[in-house]
């Protein structure tokens, strides 16, 4: 009954379980000073189940196991990757974060909603990608509200909380509505069952639209996009970095499975609502960061920016769209994660968060302020940054598909980008701290933050530089979708 | 192949860029050292191609190197050079060597002298060194995802360079406002380079960015007409083209002294090589369609700009000006679209940037002694510093377009190629040499002769040896030339044939 490929299927998660179980039974026993170890345990953990993973439970043949809930293929495989990825320097950056990083429940909490996303990666039927999503997102609700004393933390667990069962709830409307029509909830079956002769597009689009709202809020596209600047701003920095991340990613491995796998026929009309969203999404996202003075906040509304370059991917609904869809991600969620690990390693010395604040850094720490750029400038989209690629992918899958003025769109964004992304270095590197003694203020990292910073900085280079090989993955991925 | 020469200069100041990022901030000394046995090797290197290129009876392009960077969309790393780009190519390692020579500077507390950059030198030469690495990079590639990707590379350190060590007063706006021009004109160029990469994709079957494919591509002439002026314009920002200059004498004016040197002598000539390479090589049809754009656009660029210059009062304003004049004159060459005239655009590329660049050099070194640029604020600076005076009049002497040095070798031809398509226009262009003859000579004569205020008596401390070798690099390749034209224009003259080619003998 239970065949070797079902175990490789899961690999990844079976190993984070094993990895929350140890955790779970050896932090009890460290004292209260040594509990940011389990960050160290976790990472650590999470590195060798990368391996274990590469090693023994790459995909062949895309097979679905388990009934049909599962399909496992290089599309999920890749994405797992990148969650574990995102968790474990996530894991890292939260060991010195002063109130979370010694409680254990933090890294547990991470753990679980990565087993969540895994498996919103590779679900294939609707009710295991309802179980997932519940799973990877009521974790995050705790993490994000992680911080009881602090209240700008406290209401941003509960925004979260209610604007993500809200979502939640709609979607499942539609799944069951979905469920109604075609009278099977695995997607790969839902394709032959709602054609264009048996669904009139009108309903259809009312369906594609009602999941949208669900996932579109794990995106954090434009118009479900309201929680994310409070979300970010009040949630622990670690946390809100794999939330802009990891989250963000998990809900692209849905949307681009639920529909080009299940509604690949209705594309004229899905094609053409995400294309506005996408459109609405970059400007709004951009014009609201300009005048941001808090860096979380500012990062945030790139974030949602962002959500919307890659949904131009989506958009173009081809095997290069989907390619870059996914090489944009990966190049996002690197660079991204970078950006919030310099602010956390800024405001862990400084305790502060504005803009302004950041005067003089480059002169207090010169390897974070070289960070910091090469993070923004990736934002920014320049070479030889991950960013740069992963735009002229998805611009080129939208000049393919005939969607010019979207790019043109993409393109007048991305100036706007570039305004502001560098305005924010202009702090870093020109501006100085009022009496100019950046000497006497360096900013220390500790080992965890070295090690992640690093590891995402030439992580960033090397996706922008070598792509051959995250595009050669991502077109393995891409390739599974038709 | 043999010895990988054009990767080994492109990536040499990358891979210099981040030794000295790892050098403790304290050692400026030896960070400075780095940058110029890095410059010296790349200039050698470059000199040793061109004279290889020059020597070795060579047409097309050599020195090819290809690397399959990722084959499923037909990107490879391919690096070659022609007669247009060896010569620029080696200004490029004139400028990046002469540059850091003027960067090193001098810094005496004592006698309140501080000279060149003094302020975070491990940075400043790192980020100028992307720059350079990204130059390098846009003149060797034959593949157009390549160019751009160097380009972009090219473009983002200058923001970085004029914001941080740029002249207070205006550094910031003007930083951003050419960061914000460059941007938009690159990525509407890159709209471009994509449609064409689809359009060919469907033509041949063969989807590639490899320019020399591209040129196969048979693209239609409608398709040509459409996308010419975007690809031209995005890409001649950057060569300061009216009415897109704006940008321009506003980064020269507020960039330090080597930033100032880069951007007029090689980054305004990467717009116009890119806007020639891509634009008028790759869709030679929309280049015929267009030409008459080109030219009027150029043609007030010469003239507009030099009447601008004359009125300047601050010598990097008229400095940055005549570079708008000058690039005006590039582009008329191209838009001749005959041999004369670009023959005379490509050696007008290199006359110009070694040119503007010993500009720059020589009002640097005034600025940081007198600490004013304003014309009339200045004067005597002949007997105080003799031998940057003779630079810039060997420089204005070039600038006129006087015989015997490379600006004449350059202009006739483009005067010439101009008059073979309407003389009209060659006859109003020609206006600007005399104008631009004016304000050099006003220029020499109120700041090098004449009495020297009294507030500057005995505050010029002389130039140093470095600066000296510096100035002598420049003046000399401008000499050489204007006596000497056969060590460029035949090679120049290679690179043309291949352009017109393209054209069809047009």
């Amino acid at each position: 009954m239970f065949t070797p490929v079902m175990f490789a299927s899961i690999l990844p998660e079976i190993l984070i379980l094993a990895l929350a179980v140890i955790l779970l039974v050896v932090e009890p026993f460290w004292k209260e000073d040594q509990r940011r170890n389990v960050g160290w345990l976790t990472a650590g953990g999470l590195f060798i189940t990368i391996i274990v993973s590469l090693l023994f439970g790459q995909p062949g043949e895309p097979i679905a196991v388990f009934g049909g809930m599962i399909r496992f293929d290089w599309l999920g495989f890749f994405f797992k990757l990148l969650f574990m990825f995102a968790a474990a320097v996530t894991a890292l950056m939260l060991m010195d974060h002063e109130k979370a990083g010694q409680r254990g429940e933090a890294y547990l909490l991470l753990l679980a909603s990565l087993i969540g996303m895994n498996l919103m990666a590779v679900s294939a039927d609707l009710i295991m990608l309802y179980l997932a999503i519940e799973t990877a997102s009521i974790p995050l609700y705790i993490l994000a509200g992680f911080l009881l004393v602090d209240d700008r933390s406290t209401e941003a667990g509960f925004k979260y909380l209610l604007f993500g069962t809200l979502a939640s709830t709609i979607m499942l409307y539609g799944f069951s509505l979905i469920f109604g029509f075609a009278g099977t909830t695995n997607l790969y079956q839902l394709s032959e069952m709602l054609t264009v002769g048996s669904l009139s597009p009108l309903v259809a689009f009312c369906l594609i639209v009602l999941v949208l709202v669900g996932i579109g809020f794990k995106l954090a596209i434009v118009p479900f996009h309201f929680w994310a600047p409070d979300v970010y701003e009040g949630s622990p920095t670690p946390v809100a970095g794999f939330l802009s991340t990891a989250s963000k990613a998990a809900g692209f491995s849905v949307i681009v499975r639920f529909l080009f796998v299940a509604f690949p026929e209705f594309a004229p009309s899905w094609t053409l609502i995400l294309a506005a969203l996408s459109a609405i999404t970059m400007t709004v996202g951009n014009l609201l960061a300009m005048s941001q003075t808090n860096i979380k906040r500012l990062l945030a509304y790139s974030s949602i920016a962002h959500a919307g370059y890659a949904l131009i991917g989506v958009v173009a609904f081809s095997q290069l769209g989907a390619t870059g869809v996914i090489f944009y991600l990966a190049a996002y969620i690197v660079t991204n994660l970078l950006a919030f690990g310099v602010v956390m390693a800024f405001s862990r010395v400084t305790g502060l968060e504005d803009i302004k604040d950041y005067a003089g850094m480059s002169r207090r720490n010169p390897w974070l302020g070289l960070m910091m750029l090469a993070a923004f400038l990736s934002l920014a989209g320049m070479p030889p940054f991950g960013g740069f690629v992963g735009k002229v992918f998805v611009f080129a899958a939208g000049v393919q598909a005939n969607y010019t003025w979207l790019v043109v769109v993409g393109i007048l964004n991305s100036i706007l980008g570039v305004y502001y992304y560098l305005n924010a270095m202009k702090y870093v590197y020109l501006y100085r701290m009022p009496n100019e003694d950046e000497e006497n203020h360096p900013i220390s990292l500790p080992r965890p933050y070295a090690i992640a910073l690093v590891i995402l900085t030439i992580g960033v280079i090397l996706v922008g530089t070598v792509f051959a090989p995250w595009f050669t993955w991502s077109d393995a991925a891409a390739l599974n979708l038709f | 192949m043999n010895f990988p020469i054009l990767s080994v200069i492109t990536f040499l100041p990358f891979i210099a860029a981040v030794i000295m990022l790892m050098v403790p901030a304290d050692r400026k000394t030896e960070v400075r050292g780095i940058a110029l046995a890095t410059a010296a090797i790349d200039l050698l290197l470059s000199g040793w191609l061109y004279i290889q290129y020059l020597t070795g009876d060579m047409t097309g392009y050599q020195f090819i190197e290809t690397y399959n960077w990722l084959p499923a969309l037909g990107i490879s790393l391919k690096f070659g050079v022609d007669g247009m780009s060896a010569p620029l190519v080696l200004l490029t390692g004139i400028v990046m060597f002469t540059g850091v020579l003027i960067s090193w500077g001098v810094y005496d507390e004592a006698h309140h002298i501080s000279a060149g950059i003094q302020d975070r030198p491990r940075e400043f030469f790192a980020f100028l060194f992307l720059l350079a690495g990204g130059v390098f990079g846009v003149f060797v590639s034959l593949d157009l995802f390549m160019l751009f990707f160097f380009y972009e590379i090219a473009v983002f350190p200058m923001y970085l360079l004029i914001a941080i060590w740029g002249w207070v007063k205006t550094r910031e706006y003007a930083a951003m406002k050419l960061t914000l021009y460059l941007f938009i004109g690159s990525v509407v160029a890159l709209v471009g380079a994509l449609a064409m990469y689809w359009t060919a994709g469907q033509n041949t079957g063969i989807y590639t960015f490899d320019m020399l494919q591209l040129e196969k591509a048979g693209f239609s002439s409608a398709f040509q007409y459409a996308w010419f002026l975007p690809v031209f314009f995005g890409f001649a920002v950057l060569g300061g083209i009216w009415p897109f200059h704006n940008w321009s004498p506003d980064g020269h004016v507020a960039a330090p002294t080597a930033v100032s040197m880069f951007h007029a002598g090689v980054l305004m000539k990467l717009g116009a090589f890119a806007a020639l390479r891509v634009g008028v090589m790759l869709l030679p049809e929309g280049a015929k369609q267009w030409a008459w754009l080109v030219m009027a656009f150029a043609g007030v660029a010469v003239v507009y700009g030099a009447f601008i210059a004359f009125v300047q009062t601050d010598l990097k304003y008229m400095i940055g000006f005549s570079s708008v004049s000058h690039m005006g004159l590039v582009v008329l060459g191209v838009s001749t679209l005959n041999h004369d005239g670009l023959v005379g655009a490509g050696v007008q590329m290199f006359s110009h940037g070694v040119m503007t660049a010993l500009f720059f050099a020589v009002t640097g070194m005034i600025y940081d002694r007198s600490h004013t640029r304003q014309i009339p604020e200045l004067g005597g600076m002949m007997k105080a510093l003799p031998f940057a005076g003779v630079g810039f009049i060997i420089g204005g002497l070039v600038s006129m377009g006087m015989p015997g040095f490379s600006g004449f070798v350059a202009e006739f031809p483009i005067f010439m190629g101009v008059w073979g398509r309407q003389w009209m226009l060659a006859v109003v262009a020609s206006i600007s040499i005399i104008i631009t003859a004016a304000y050099i000579m006003i220029a020499i004569r109120r700041v090098f002769f004449g009495p020297m205020p009294e507030n500057l008596e005995g505050h010029i401390s002389p130039i140093t040896a470095l600066d000296k070798v510096a100035i002598f690099t420049l003046c000399s390749c401008m000499v050489i030339i204007g006596v000497f034209p056969a060590v460029m224009v035949p090679m120049v003259e290679k690179g043309v044939e291949n352009i017109l080619r393209l054209l069809g003998g047009a």
